[in-house]
């Protein structure tokens, strides 16, 4: 009787569940699929034989040229940069706050950490305007601020608290008597920070480094105010560059609804989709992998 | 302090049955350690003598730990603590500020109340002390993980699966396994937290056995809650209550006719 009853809240408990894990499904679904819909034109379209031209041109008296390239380098550039960046300075300042900060600079860190995390997208990018753009063009000595780099200087720091903050949450979270086994042995305390606890905490320093880059992928905003937005294909960081998000956003208000130019628009963005999600299994792979080792 | 010699003047000193074996592996010499502003051990004054195991004994809170983790400096990193008095091992006088906590800690292990391996493969948590200290050449390696878990008594349970986590074995297992990391590094001296307090019978009586096979070589100081086991594995106990050694003598004296009334008291359970 009472595990018949029992039994019965299972079942609507799991159903629930197996519910609200469908609908987060279906949702990624729909949008793949709506985003698949008006791109697939694109394909069957005149203008795809320029798909792969180093230009993009997509409003021009003479041709029009949807050449993805130099949009794909720009992303793939300012990502890598980015990346580059904050990636080791997240990690490490991760390490000397968890670990190694006298308690009262934690207190001073950990809110303007918060408070950098908490910046709009287009805040970072007028500072990225005002100040990083004419300090890359004084240092580099470059004719104009407004580069790849200079994009993935703001990108790192609109990364960085975010791969700070849960990096350091998973190093936090790595049970102490690791650390009391580790010293107990002799070993020293950086060397148990780096050989036993920082690998312990590794899987969410992982996810860490996913969100962080996830973040730089997909930000529009303040990318768009500081490369300068030229599509040039070109893998050099002292270059004015146009990502794909940046295209995607500048153009979209304005293209007449249903156009070739139009449908390569949602063409980006399903490659864009597609590239970070392949790049998020591939790094859940590469950590599953660690992982088991 | 001032409490600490107070009572010493008042009762009698422990006795030191120690000395007349073959010679103190550690002694401990008027020994109070503070945590901030509570005292947690007074004036201690003992002989650990050289492989045997030691047995301490006493109610929660009564500064066991303490004692314990004083003999590696193991309180060093809690903030708050605070030692005075003196600890010799094998007359080196290890409190002295000078002293290599690592090379101090290599020569006293230490195992926890509850096992803790580390999330790394069974073989590169035997091989963790070893490559801290700086072996570096692989086959040296692989002999001193062999047997060091030979030495625990693991090596035919996971000969086989060296590669696989530490995490996949069972809680009795995991804690011979953390015996046979701390013996990797070559100890003389074996701290043991209630090393069994975690574990079902079988797997107790796995570690105590361990220990009964361990004692001709290592100077075992074992911290245990349960009566029987401290009367099985020791041949020396010291009964410890509110930070202070009451009584610490023959295990059998101890179990049959202690001198104190307290100590009989708590070996009884009227208290504790
Ligand atoms: N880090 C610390 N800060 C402050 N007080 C502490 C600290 N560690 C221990 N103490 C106190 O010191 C006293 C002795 O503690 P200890 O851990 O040595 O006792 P114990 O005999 O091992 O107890 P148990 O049997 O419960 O493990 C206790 O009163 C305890 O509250
Ligand atoms: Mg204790």
């Amino acid at each position: 009787m009472n595990t018949r009853a029992l039994s019965k809240t299972d079942a609507l408990v799991k159903a629930l569940l197996v519910g609200a894990s469908s609908v987060s499904v279906l949702v990624v679904a729909l949008v793949l699929f709506f985003l698949l819909k008006e791109a697939v034109p694109f394909l069957s379209d005149s203008g795809r034989s320029t798909l792969f031209s180093t230009r993009w041109t997509p409003v021009s008296f003479q041709q029009e040229v949807y050449g993805i390239l130099p949009l794909l380098s720009g992303s793939l550039l300012v990502t890598a940069i980015a990346s580059t960046i904050a990636v080791p300075a997240g990690i490490g300042g991760a390490i000397y706050i968890a670990e190694l900060a006298h308690p009262i600079e934690r207190e001073i860190l950990k809110p303007v950490i918060e408070v950098l995390a908490g910046i709009p997208s287009v805040v970072l990018g007028f500072f990225g305007l005002v100040v990083v753009a004419p300090l890359v063009k004084q240092v580099l000595g470059l004719p104009s601020g407004l580069t790849a780099l200079t994009g993935a200087l703001v990108l790192a720091l609109m990364a960085l608290p975010t791969v700070i903050s849960i990096s350091e949450d998973a190093i936090r979270a790595v049970p102490g008597t690791y650390k009391e086994a580790s010293l107990a042995l002799g070993a020293g305390e950086l060397e148990t920070i780096f050989k036993v606890v920082v690998p312990a905490a590794l899987p969410g320093i992982s996810a860490a480094v996913l969100l962080g880059i996830g973040r730089v992928i997909g930000e529009t905003m303040a990318v768009m105010m500081v490369t300068g937005n030229a599509a040039l294909l070109t893998l050099s960081p002292t270059e004015s560059i146009r990502t794909i998000t940046a295209t995607i956003a500048a153009e979209m208000g304005e293209v007449p609804f249903g156009g070739t130019h139009y449908h390569a628009l949602f063409l980006l963005g399903a490659i864009l989709m597609l590239s970070t999600f392949s790049f998020n299994m591939a790094a859940m792979y590469a950590i599953r992998k660690a992982e088991s080792k | 302090m001032v409490n600490a010699l107070a009572w010493m003047k008042e009762e009698d000193p422990p006795s030191n049955p120690a000395k007349n074996r073959r010679g103190p592996m550690v002694e401990i010499r008027d020994l109070s350690v503070y945590y901030g502003d509570t005292q947690a051990l007074h004036g201690v004054t003992m002989d650990i003598p050289d492989r045997q195991v030691t047995a301490l004994i006493g109610p929660s809170g009564c500064g066991k730990s303490t004692l314990l983790r004083s003999l590696n400096r193991m309180n060093d990193i809690t903030s708050n603590a605070n030692t005075t008095g003196e600890i010799l091992i094998q007359g080196q006088r290890i409190l002295d500020p000078d002293t290599d906590v690592a090379n101090l800690r290599k020569r006293v292990g230490m195992v926890f109340q509850k096992p803790n391996p580390f999330p790394k493969s069974i073989y590169d948590n035997v091989a963790f002390g070893p490559r801290v200290h700086g072996i570096r050449d692989k086959p040296a390696l692989a002999r001193v993980v062999e047997a060091s878990l030979r030495r625990a008594a693991l090596w035919n349970e996971v000969k086989d699966r060296l590669t696989d986590s530490a995490m996949t074995l069972s809680g009795g297992q995991q804690q011979r396994l953390c015996i046979a990391r701390a013996l990797a590094v070559g100890p003389d001296i074996l701290l043991m937290d209630e090393p069994t307090s975690a574990l079902d019978p079988a797997a107790t009586f796995r570690i105590e056995s361990l220990m009964d096979e361990l004692r001709g070589d290592y100077t075992i100081v074992i911290v245990t809650h349960n009566m029987q086991q401290a009367a099985r594995v020791s041949s020396l106990t010291g009964f410890l209550y509110e930070g202070r050694l009451i009584e610490f003598g023959d295990t059998k004296t101890i179990f049959t006719t202690p001198k104190e009334s307290r100590t009989e008291d708590y070996i009884t359970g009227r208290f504790g």
